[in-house]
């Protein structure tokens, strides 16, 4: 028996025994795997994070939150002339920007990337059935598209905007692949195309990797591709494995079959820090607070949250430094406002709400809420301080911070019930239609310098009448930030923008549209020999500087 | 028999009607219209991006228009494009059924396997020390929750021991069945363990009913060996309702184990369905939940010719089983 015993494990070591991963070799583990692969159709975040290692776009934000340019050789400016003010054809003011494609740059089967690519992607973005979520670039942004030869090309944009320089979305196509695809059904484009049909076909790819294998739901395979034109990557293989029970992903890193768990879509905040203090000498661990608000959203045709002092009072009652030592050990920076104090247009010198009880109590007896009973506070109609607070149900960490938010508004006499919803409903539904009666505690997403317009503009409240669009899911509406809002998409002089910039956020802290609660950390698990990783905290993928990653020593 | 068989196709075709009609109202009655999720992350998508979407997947039409074009195209073998993956329904759907069926075939193999002289030695010595040692095998195998047994067995085998891969399907460029074997212990493990305590249950209880009745005493009676008597007349009698419960078992072969394939990072029908009910994804998830509908319908069929085969009592004759 003993000796069968040990005859099974010695089999069983031998067939499976999972060989540590060789320095030429990463395994990747990320909790969701990619459901399609075609760089513009359906966005996903982990299909960002693969396909930012097999192709570049024009421009990107880089680690230190900059415009870059990464398919292209230089930035526009107008100083330089490559960008320049026009006016339209229908008498408009629009801006044309010139760029050049870097002359190294080819796809992986040796055919240069040319601005015959760059009409073709046009073409395609800016055809109604092919399925782009981000039309508006393609069909109304983008005006018209002149080429000057094989690698230059300039864009005429509808409208003057001060991001002009920026075209992260213009994620380009190889024409010579997918244009007798897309041109013999457009309809059927987003199915047909080789991205779909043939993964693995050398001439989608043109980053320092390329997909070599795909198996679905599994695992994807990324190997050096030979016509890169920037640094060598070091590693022979990349394997990016998906895992998505997070406990299963934490364990396959422990058992050294997957060397790291990036941030951009791994593991929770709260399941990387017990791992870290389990663990933590065996790896590398980085948290990047980036560009996710947490916060508490107010819908503002609430007859008590449409007093100001009641939100302002609802912020004083909170200890959010308290909260984030305690439950993100400090990790995740607690926020003042909706811009990130990373952002280059992060403006200090609005109104803050440090946690003071006493003063949140003088706000609510102000406010009429001034009377106690069994703990609660009433106005003189005898109504209840009583609000609804939701969020995505199954959200530990949010979960855990919402009950402690309900506890501390409770000592403040507010009484705080909590109704949560899976995140299909709550976003899908309650929010969209603006159904939530008093709170929802959410993240928004953003990019660097992005202009919070979806959001805060009064046109973008959901109603019935404009099909439930606009994200303006409070109900906000100030003529003041509408008009902050819409000059700071034209007003592009460094100092007039700025000081918009620093408008907008006054405001905001002035009126308090939602409740400001953390900037979310991304935690990134690393192995100890690995070099070169550095979070960006914003929406494009760590991965797009892939090439710089390598082994220590 | 042709008349029995004929009957219950014309039942399954019947029932698979209506489950399509089901599940397509189910889902179109679901929170979340699947492009404005889609266009959720893009605040610069307008009402006219949400409206040609929607033209262009097909979800401006009415409800049953869509349905119908969908039957029409199904019954002529075109079962659509999924949603979420751009390919072809059935091409999204083929390596996920075979994923599962060697997972749940495995390990219903080697539950019955297992549990079939486990539980005929249980009957056979009622409430004796190996009988309560039994009991309490197949109560801890059902009462421990799938996704805690697991992980520790990854925990233990995989990341304590380092003697088995976690999860995955197999290593990377792999293809043989030894190099894929090992990643199937773990799994097949952690679902065989779960499963093996109901069908011991099962057969216990069909065997003592069995071993209790008139005919047993009389073929000892007659001198038959004790373990003849056991294994050829009372099991092939005890073995009718435990038919029944493999032939239910059968259809979830090919709708998967959401909790295992998501455990061991499997990908196999369980999670497909779950995912494509999430992300509307109408075509999988329809095609997914049919194809368990059928397997379903064929196992109780194959459960009925099984009776007639153990049971000569039971024929088909008069259309009836």
């Amino acid at each position: 028996m003993r000796s069968g015993l040990a005859a099974l494990t010695i089999a069983t070591s031998l067939l499976s025994a999972p060989a540590l991963a060789e320095k030429d070799e990463l395994v990747i583990g990320l909790t969701q795997f990619p459901a399609n692969w075609h760089p513009s159709i359906e966005a996903m975040a982990s299909k960002a994070y693969v396909l930012s290692m097999a192709r570049r776009p024009f421009t990107a934000y880089d680690t230190d939150w900059q415009l870059t340019c990464l398919l292209c050789t230089e930035l526009p400016a107008l100083e330089k002339g490559t960008a320049e003010y026009e006016t339209r054809p229908d008498g408009g003011k629009g801006i044309k920007v010139t760029y050049t494609i870097n002359p190294k740059a080819a796809w992986g089967d040796g055919k240069p990337v040319t601005t015959e690519d760059v009409l073709f992607t046009w073409t395609v973005g800016k055809h109604p059935q092919s399925g782009y979520g981000n039309f508006d670039l393609f069909a109304r942004d983008i005006v018209a598209i002149d080429v000057k030869d094989e690698r230059t090309f300039t864009i005429h944009r509808e409208k003057p905007v001060c991001t002009y320089r920026e075209i992260n979305d213009f994620e380009i196509l190889p024409s010579h692949l997918e244009r007798p695809v897309f041109e013999a059904d457009p309809a059927n484009y987003r199915t047909r195309s080789k991205y779909e049909t043939d993964t693995t076909n050398p001439g989608l790819w043109f980053g320092p990797y390329r997909i070599t294998q795909v198996e679905p739901g599994s695992h994807v395979v990324l190997e050096p591709n030979p016509t890169w034109w920037g640094q060598a990557p070091a590693f022979k293989r990349v394997i990016v494995k998906t895992i998505e029970n997070t406990a299963a992903l934490e364990a396959n890193l422990l058992a050294g079959q997957v060397d790291m768990v990036p941030g951009e879509t791994g593991l929770p905040l709260d399941q990387v820090l017990a791992f870290e203090k389990r663990h933590g000498s065996r790896f590398q661990v980085i948290y990047k607070p980036g560009l996710f608000f947490e916060h508490v959203e107010l819908n503002l045709d609430n007859p008590a949250l449409k007093d100001l002092r009641v939100r302002k009072a609802l912020l004083h009652a909170i200890d959010r430094e308290a909260i984030s030592k305690q439950l993100f050990d400090g990790r995740q920076p607690v926020a003042h406002n909706e811009i990130s104090p990373l952002d280059r247009v992060h403006a200090p010198g609005y109104a803050t709400y440090a946690y003071d009880p006493a003063l949140a109590a003088k706000l609510l007896d102000e406010a009429g809420w001034n009377q106690r009973r069994a703990g609660v506070r009433h106005n003189a109609q005898g109504e209840r301080l009583s609000l609804e607070i939701m969020t995505t149900a199954g959200n530990r960490s949010r979960e855990v911070l919402q009950q402690v938010l309900q506890a501390q508004w409770r000592q403040a006499g507010v009484d705080v019930r909590i109704v949560n919803e899976p995140p299909r409903v709550l976003f899908g539904e309650t929010l969209d239609k603006r159904r939530f009666k008093a709170m929802a505690l959410f993240a928004w997403v953003s990019a660097p310098e992005n202009i919070p317009r979806t959001i805060f503009h009064s046109s973008m409240v959901p109603t019935e009448a404009n099909n439930w669009s606009g994200q303006n899911y409070a109900g906000y509406r100030n003529p003041e930030m509408d008009k902050v809002l819409e000059d700071l998409e034209h007003v592009c002089e460094p100092d007039a923008n700025r000081a918009l910039w620093a408008k907008l956020q006054r405001i905001y802290a002035e009126d308090l549209p939602n409740l400001p609660l953390f900037f979310r950390a991304d935690p990134y698990i690393l192995p100890p020999w690995l070099d070169g990783v550095v979070p960006t905290g914003h929406q494009d993928s760590s991965t797009l500087w892939i090439e710089t990653w390598k082994p220590k020593g | 028999m042709t008349r029995f068989l004929a009957s219950r196709l014309l039942q399954a075709l019947v029932v698979l009607a209506l489950m399509s009609l089901a599940v397509t109202v189910l889902m179109a009655l679901m929170p979340g219209d699947p492009v404005d999720m889609m266009l959720a992350g893009n605040p610069r998508a307008t009402p006219a991006d949400a409206a040609r979407l929607k033209a262009l997947y097909g979800l401006d039409r009415p409800l049953l228009e869509r349905y119908w074009h969908w039957l029409s195209a199904a019954l002529s073998g075109d079962f659509g494009y999924s949603r979420l993956y751009a390919q072809p329904v059935l091409t999204v759907l083929g390596p996920r059924l075979l994923n599962t069926l060697v997972l749940l075939g495995a390990s219903m193999a080697l539950s019955v396997a297992v549990a079939l002289p486990l539980g005929v030695y249980a009957a056979r010595r009622p409430h004796g020390w190996a009988d309560n040692v039994i009991n309490l095998f197949c109560f801890a195998g059902i009462s421990v929750p799938v996704f805690w047994l697991a992980l520790l067995l990854i925990l233990l085998f995989a990341v304590e021991l380092q003697w088995l891969p976690a999860s995955g399907l197999g290593p990377v460029g792999g293809e043989s069945l030894v190099e894929r074997l090992p990643y199937l212990v773990l799994p097949v493990a952690s679902l065989t363990l779960a499963s093996i305590g109901g069908y011991t249950r099962y057969v216990r209880a069909a065997m003592m009913g069995e071993l209790r009745q008139d005919y047993v005493r009389t073929a000892r009676a007659k001198g038959l060996g004790e373990s003849r008597v056991v294994w050829r007349h009372a099991l092939r009698n005890a073995l009718i309702p435990i038919v029944t419960v493999v032939a239910l078992e059968f259809g979830v072969l090919f709708s998967g184990a959401l909790v295992t394939e998501t455990m061991f990072a499997w990908p196999g029908m369980g999670k497909l369905i779950y995912d494509s009910i999430m992300g509307n994804d109408l075509n999988v998830a329809l095609v997914a939940l049919l194809f368990a509908t059928l397997t379903t319908l064929v196992g109780n069929l194959l459960a009925d010719i099984a009776y007639a085969a153990l049971d000569p009592r039971v024929s088909f004759k008069g259309g009836e089983g």
